[in-house]
């Protein structure tokens, strides 16, 4: 799995610019301790996308009520609901770098960003080629959270994946999820070619957000 | 009246029935519908489930409970509570039913990962489980089967609760990778420690892996094992076949690998997801006759983390002491304050050196040693992998400790006094632990070597009076200073020997006692050390940051042997130099100079020569701040970044505990310090930015008082309210949580109003904090800076 080193930059908050020697250096051997101790895993279910009336979605029995998930799955009669981690371990080796030392930290944190995105880009292929099958093209991934769409649904989404037996993956009681770095997602099958332009940052609403593409 | 179960491991082998959920599937249990619901909605079902394993040959059948528990099933209409019943009573029916059989309650995981990783605390997870386990008893059943574990922690709360609750039999089956590993990082060896230490009846896998790759990890847990083996394995690994998970592993190909795991040592067998009353039976025709191959105690002297386990052998393990305020000031005023991140980093640099265990000791007269001990426990189970050494002299503090650690301890200590054994070795049953017997009774430390065997003997066969076998008792013969007796050495050198070779015991020593009084120590030390693990000694407790010992100690194990071909000696010592080129002393680098390059070592080597000539806060004022400052804008500027800001602050922060460890050392009383709290509002667990926030605040002379992350607002008042505190920084990452934030505000402004409140995150903006009451918005790391300068009035 490559990661993509601008990312992780663009994570540290280097806006395009490319950091000094040392800094870099620091950041390779991140790489290499995070690749050393990470075990990704996927989980996936096939899921009928079904759009009952404004604004709200259903996803095989869960209804959804959230206006960016109903206009970001426009034109898509059925999908994928994916979920993802890196592993405990990689919780573990931040919270000891929390404690040694900051710059450490913040450095491995980036790394491990990119690194679950890496995987589920990587994950999606597969998916990808499921969907070309049936002549259908992915939306791109959509997570509670995303603009108005709930946090709350994690409730729903994980069971339905059995994510905490298969990939151990769970929830806290605010519903975020642990390990930290995991993305839960529905991704929608379209008919419609021309998706698949859309940056990260273009539909996320965090205008002053520091680390936004754009 | 048939026979308890524990009766039948090893007459013959005992099968366990298969999986319910793909059953219920099949009769159209919908994706996301809890299983144990149909208890009570279609229990006519689970009775043919039941009824169909049984009378496919199965001896025990697993309740449909496995969710059942206050946290995971949310059921409108019923309680976790109501559908153990009815699991339990469709259970005994079914073996009523059919004549024959057992019912075993069944007790999957919580569904959440256990603080400090997630939100789950050891506590409420007893809790938990105590519900499952005293229901499951009351409705009749015959033994309890914790299963599809993946982590240690959660695991003990589990057995702990069952088996102090209940007194049914307790079988254990944790969940692991193909590589033999927890997804919580524990390995086969840890969770054989941990489990046996818990006296469980039976251990194992289950799910996960298919038959194949269990039967590859068999051997690993059969060599460490010294109780029954469990093994119920998926019908191979899931595939998504037409929008369904389908398990490819059929009935004649789960016999056979079956038959393959009974021959391999495996007393107990059955299947888990994917098996079906036809797997079942297929593997009881081939299984039925294979007489339960033998099963022999390992005699193994082991204690764990909940990564890996540490063994007392041939090699001695060293002990790492330096986690103990005896003598240290600089760690008493560590304590006092609470510093979980110095006991950590002390805990860091010796694993770095080479300890295998790490000893834990937070003793002081004028502190809360109980909370203590377990908030460092817990704090050091958190971050670093190595095991334990529990060292107190409260019981209450050692039983605290005990039940909360995340694997099996290092006890320190017991001796031969009854009352102490009285009160100790119940604890050491319970909780399972390896206790180091240090050879004192009521008369006294015995002068001879003889006199000091006869004491560890006493011990030992006062051990077994409470079930403590032989191969959990560490024998400290203890070394008295030379300088007082003569003998002191020659005696401690006879007695270890005379332990080992008489009692089969292994040996503990603190051995730097030898030298107490005698100028240039490590001479002695080292000496000594080489002397004691030629004459049998086991494990040393050490301070592993001395280069002289641990050499000594490398040298040892290359000349005896144990270390093959001198590896580890030459892996350490050969020609490369460890420390990083950047990070070299010069005599010309100036303390700014350091700072500004964010190098760590030489900011601190700098502080601690300039501060026997300097006053601390010129050199803060002088050099420290100026330096932070620069650094400071060139970040705001853009022309330094995050990273290199962290580091700089690192190197400010090594640099200022130079300069602290000699204050305290002369005896110097620090400067007062503006306090100020800093927490993650509750409902947020994100705290990175919160984290880099407190090192720049106390680069900047700040006292933090960390609360932590997912804090309630109620925390922060009283806090505040408790210290006096005039400045609180609070952080959020989700707009969920904004609400909790203003909250926080809300109460603050109420109950201590001349305490100021700054804000940040990334989800915040200034029109938020305006929004919420909040009195600063800080857009950045170095904003918080600013304010609380402009607050104490302490911008230049």
């Amino acid at each position: 799995m490559e990661l993509n080193r601008k990312e992780i930059y663009r994570y540290l908050g280097y806006k395009g610019k490319t950091p000094d020697e040392t800094i870099a250096q620091a950041v390779e051997s991140a790489v290499s301790e995070l690749t050393r101790v990470m075990k990704p895993k996927a989980v996936s279910r096939p899921i009928r996308i079904t759009r009952p009336e404004e604004n709200t979605v259903c996803l095989d029995n869960i209804v959804v009520h959230s206006k960016s998930l109903y206009q970001h799955l426009d034109t898509c009669a059925e999908g994928v609901l994916f979920a993802a981690t890196l592993g405990a371990q990689v919780d573990l080796l931040i919270h000891r770098y929390n404690v040694l030392d900051m710059s450490k930290a913040v450095i491995f944190q980036a790394c491990a960003a990119e690194a679950i995105e890496a995987f589920c880009d990587q994950e999606q292929d597969a998916i990808e080629q499921e969907a070309h099958s049936k002549g259908l093209y992915l939306r791109p991934r959509f997570s509670p959270g995303y603009g108005d769409f709930p946090l709350q649904y994690q409730r729903e989404l994980l069971p339905l994946l059995d994510a905490q037996r298969r990939i151990g993956l769970t929830r806290t009681d605010s519903d975020m999820l642990v390990p930290e770095k995991s993305v839960t997602a529905v991704i929608g099958f379209t008919p419609v070619a021309t998706s698949c332009h859309i940056s990260r940052c273009m539909t996320c609403k965090a205008k002053n957000c520091p680390f936004r593409k754009d | 009246m048939k026979q308890p179960i524990r009766a039948l491991l090893g007459k013959r082998l005992v099968f366990f029935d298969g999986a319910m959920g793909s059953l219920l599937q099949q009769n159209g249990l919908v994706g996301g519908e809890a299983p144990e619901r149909w208890n009570i909605s279609h229990p006519e079902v689970i009775l043919n489930v039941h009824k169909a394993y049984l009378n496919a040959g199965c001896d025990i059948v697993k309740t449909n409970t496995f969710g059942a528990n206050s946290l995971k099933f949310t059921d409108d209409s019923y309680t976790a509570k109501d559908v153990i019943g009815a699991a339990v009573s469709l259970a005994r029916k079914a073996v009523k039913e059919c004549g024959h059989g057992y019912v075993a309650m069944d007790i999957g995981p919580s569904g959440k990962l256990m603080k400090p990783l997630g939100d789950l605390s050891f506590d409420d997870a007893y809790d938990l489980f105590t519900e499952m386990a005293v229901c499951g008893k009351e409705a009749g059943a015959d033994l309890i089967l914790i299963e599809t574990m993946s982590d240690t922690y959660e695991v003990k709360a589990a057995v702990l609760a069952a088996k102090e609750n209940t007194d049914l039999p307790v079988f254990v089956t944790m969940t692991f990778d193909e590589h033999g590993k927890l997804l919580t990082g524990g390995d086969i060896p840890a969770a054989v420690a941990l489990l046996e230490g818990l006296g469980v009846d039976g251990i194992g896998f289950n799910c996960g892996l298919g038959p194949k790759q269990m039967k590859e990890l068999l051997p690993e847990l059969r060599e460490c094992a010294s109780i029954p083996l469990v093994i119920n394995p998926n019908a191979g690994l899931p595939k998504l076949v037409d929008g369904k998970n389908c398990y490819d592993v059929g009935p004649d190909e789960f016999a056979a690998s079956m038959q393959e795991i009974a021959e391999g040592g495996a007393w107990v067998i059955g299947g888990c997801c994917g098996t079906s009353p036809a797997h079942l039976q297929k593997m009881i025709e081939l299984c039925k006759d294979i007489q339960p191959k033998p099963l022999t105690d390992k005699n193994r002297t082991v204690v764990s983390s909940y990564a890996h386990a540490v063994t007392f052998g041939d090699r001695p393990v060293i002990i790492g002491e330096r986690i103990n305020p005896t003598g240290k000031s600089r760690f008493k005023e560590a304590l006092r304050n609470h510093d979980m991140d110095y006991i950590l980093r002390e805990g860091l640099s010796q694993q770095q050196n080479g300890a295998h265990i790490l000893d834990v000791n937070v003793g002081l007269p004028e502190i809360d040693e109980v909370q203590l001990m377990e908030d460092a426990i817990v704090a050091i189970q958190g971050v670093i992998d190595l095991p334990l050494q529990i060292d107190t002299t409260k019981v209450e503090a050692m039983e605290r400790a005990m039940r909360i650690y995340n694997g099996k301890a290092l006890i320190n200590s017991v001796n031969g006094k009854q009352e102490v054994m009285k009160e100790i070795f119940p604890l050491v049953k319970k909780y399972g632990g390896v206790v180091i017997a240090l050879t004192i009774d009521e008369n006294g430390i015995p002068a001879t070597a003889e006199g000091r065997l006869e004491v560890a003997r006493k011990i030992m066969e006062t051990a077994a009076t409470y079930g403590i076998p032989k191969k959990d008792i560490v024998v400290d013969v203890l070394a008295m200073t030379v300088s007082a007796e003569q003998q002191a050495a020659q005696v401690t050198l006879k007695a270890l020997k005379l332990v080992r070779e008489e009692l089969g015991l292994y040996t503990s020593l603190g051995v730097s006692n030898i030298s107490f009084g005698l100028p240039q120590r490590e001479n002695i030390n080292t000496a000594f050390f080489t002397m004691a693990m030629q004459n049998g000694l086991s494990g040393a407790i050490i301070n592993p940051n001395s280069k002289p010992m641990m050499a000594a100690y490398y040298a040892y194990c290359a000349l005896t042997g144990v270390d093959q071909q001198c590896m580890d000696y030459i892996s350490v010592y050969a020609n490369q130099p460890t420390a990083p080129a950047t990070s070299q002393v010069s005599g010309d680098m100036t303390l700014s100079q350091a700072i500004i390059k964010g190098l760590k070592e030489s900011a601190h080597a700098v502080a601690a020569e300039l501060v026997k000539t300097k006053a601390p806060l010129d050199i803060i004022n002088d050099e420290l701040i100026p330096a932070l400052d620069d650094v400071g804008k060139k970040f705001e500027k853009g022309t330094l970044f995050l990273p290199q800001l962290l580091m700089s602050a690192e190197a400010a922060k090594a640099a200022f505990e130079a300069i602290k460890k000699h204050m305290i050392t002369i005896g110097a009383s620090e400067e007062k310090k503006d306090k100020i709290i800093l927490a993650t509002v509750k409902g947020d667990i994100h705290d990175i930015g919160k984290n880099i926030v407190k090192v720049l605040l106390e680069n900047y002379s700040y006292d933090v008082i960390d609360l932590g992350k997912d804090v309630p607002p109620e925390l922060i008042v009283e806090t505040a309210l408790e210290q006096d505190v005039k400045l609180v920084g609070l952080s959020a990452l989700m707009t969920t949580t904004v609400v909790s934030m203003e909250e926080t505000i809300r109460q603050l402004h109420r109950h201590k109003p001349d305490c100021k409140i700054m804000v940040g995150g990334a989800v915040l903006t200034p029109e938020y904090a305006e929004m919420i009451h909040a009195d600063f918005y800080s857009k950045d790391a170095m904003g918080s800076v600013h304010y609380a300068n402009r607050l104490f009035g302490n911008d230049a």
